[in-house]
């Protein structure tokens, strides 16, 4: 599984930050990266996404601390942007009703193979958004955005993250582009099987917040849903209370997390999956204690894997700092190429660009002094 | 009318300056989108409510109103309110 000791493509990490997006271009080794940026100083960049459709199209989730949120687009991997004609956007509110209004686009996900200009988005407050032409126009997408109950779920802006709640994880079934998942924090993880006509909640085996009802989908929180590309019957998910696992057609999640160390916990915001071996995952813990300061435990930074699909877990630590660092890493600030062996990468909220080229066995420091990052992805170009 | 717009909404224009017509402080703005395409979203949200950071100013006075009536003659100062860090 891991002894190709060949790169993939090379590499290129799209960094999307609070203060504008950078991409690191790798060599074919993954050893020396050339900083492409800033592009779009001053902007937080939620999330920023290459098509693997065609190797070219970025698109940028932007916004600025005064202006509205919109979407840029490149069809020439970065060389030049133009921005969305329509970006996301609630559909306008009955007379007298308080409608909601878009703060941000948090999430991207291309559509499948077969559905080359389809992209979906997700924003704060939770909506849910696809576009059908390469991401220049943008419209609601299913009706969960102005479901009642769906609306119940997603609380108001005071029932999420402290940047605002998010529809997150949106992931499309390789096998079929109708069958559809997406996660909210909070407000649960959903399912559709007909193409996103409608949608439920798979909660059974979760768990929520001592005190709350763990049957109702207000109060789940799950912070990163992967689903395997090696068998898109399995998910994993890191989640406000652990690290679970879901093996379809079954509805009730495995609580994997209880198999971490108990002095390191199972709590973070990162889920990553490996491209070709559906038993190996990694996260990044945090501390979840008390205040939840979510920071590295006991100031030291480490990677966990488990090659057993979350039986055991194995500390990776080889080259971050012993103690004293208190990193934070965002739910989708950690991601893996396709290289055998695979390379991880993460970057933390004080700016740092982290790689391991062996899966997480030695990792190396490739970029300092960022502003905080929100989002890394390993792309690779045509 | 002559509009000045702030630094953060000048990749839309290009400069410190624009023009735009219309009866209502609305109809402005929509004269300005369709000079300079995607720029009303910017300050607009999509219920028509005007974003946290963002104030109008009309003959030195602040606007909040979209309806407002304007004179053609007038000035309108967009203004990119306190929002760093």
């Amino acid at each position: 599984m891991t002894s190709g000791n060949q790169a993939a493509g090379q590499i290129s990490l799209l960094v999307a930050t609070r203060k504008g997006a950078w991409l690191y271009h790798g060599d074919a080794a993954r050893r020396t990266w050339r900083a492409d940026g800033p592009h779009f100083l001053g902007h937080s960049i939620s999330h920023l996404m290459l098509d693997p459709r065609d190797g070219r199209t970025l698109l940028a989730a932007a916004r600025t601390g005064h202006l509205g949120p919109t979407l840029f687009r490149s069809t020439d991997f970065g060389r030049t942007w133009k921005e969305a004609e329509r970006p996301p956007a609630f559909a306008a509110a009955a007379d007298g009703t308080q409608g909601r209004s878009v703060d941000h686009t948090f999430w991207l996900t291309p559509g499948p193979a077969g559905e080359p200009d389809v992209w979906y988005a997700g924003t704060s407050p939770q909506g849910l958004f696809r576009s059908e032409d390469g991401g220049v126009s943008w419209a609601p997408f299913s009706c969960i955005n102005e479901d009642p109950r769906y609306r119940k779920w997603m609380g108001s802006v005071q029932d999420g993250t402290p940047d605002g709640p998010k529809l997150h994880s949106i992931i499309v079934d390789p096998r079929d582009p109708g069958h559809l998942y997406f996660a909210m924090s909070g407000g649960g993880v959903h399912e559709s099987r007909d193409g996103g006509r409608t949608f439920a909640p798979i909660m059974k085996g979760l768990d929520v917040v001592e005190g709350f009802d763990r049957g109702d989908a207000t109060f789940h929180d799950p912070h990163c849903i992967r689903l395997c590309p090696s068998n898109p019957d399995r998910l994993y998910q890191q989640n406000h209370c652990g690290i679970y696992r879901l093996d379809r057609p079954s509805e009730e999640w495995l609580n994997i997390g209880r198999n971490m160390p108990a002095t390191v916990g199972a709590i973070g915001f990162p889920m990553v999956v490996h491209p070709r071996d559906a038993d190996t995952a990694w996260v990044f813990p945090m501390d979840g204690t008390m205040v939840w300061p979510r920071t590295s435990p006991d100031g030291k930074p480490a990677v966990y894997a488990t090659h057993d699909a979350g039986s055991t877990w194995q500390c990776h630590d080889k080259g971050l700092p012993a103690s004293q660092a208190w990193w934070t890493v965002k739910r989708q600030a950690m991601t893996a190429d396709q290289g055998d062996p695979v390379g991880l990468y993460f970057g933390t909220t004080s700016g740092e660009l982290w790689i391991s080229r062996d899966e997480g066995g030695q990792w190396e420091c490739i970029a300092k002094h960022l502003p905080e990052i929100y989002a890394v992805e390993a792309a690779e170009p045509a | 009318m002559k509009v000045l717009i702030p630094s953060a909404l000048r990749s839309y224009t290009q400069r410190g300056e624009a023009e735009a017509s219309g009866e209502t402080l609305a109809a402005v703005l929509a004269d300005l989108e369709r000079s300079y395409p995607g720029i009303r979203f910017r300050m607009i949200d999509e219920q028509g409510r005007v974003r946290r950071h963002i104030r109008f100013f009309v003959d030195g006075e602040q606007v909040r109103d979209l309806s407002r009536p304007l004179r053609a003659d007038g000035e309108l100062i967009i203004v990119q309110a306190l929002s760093g860090g």
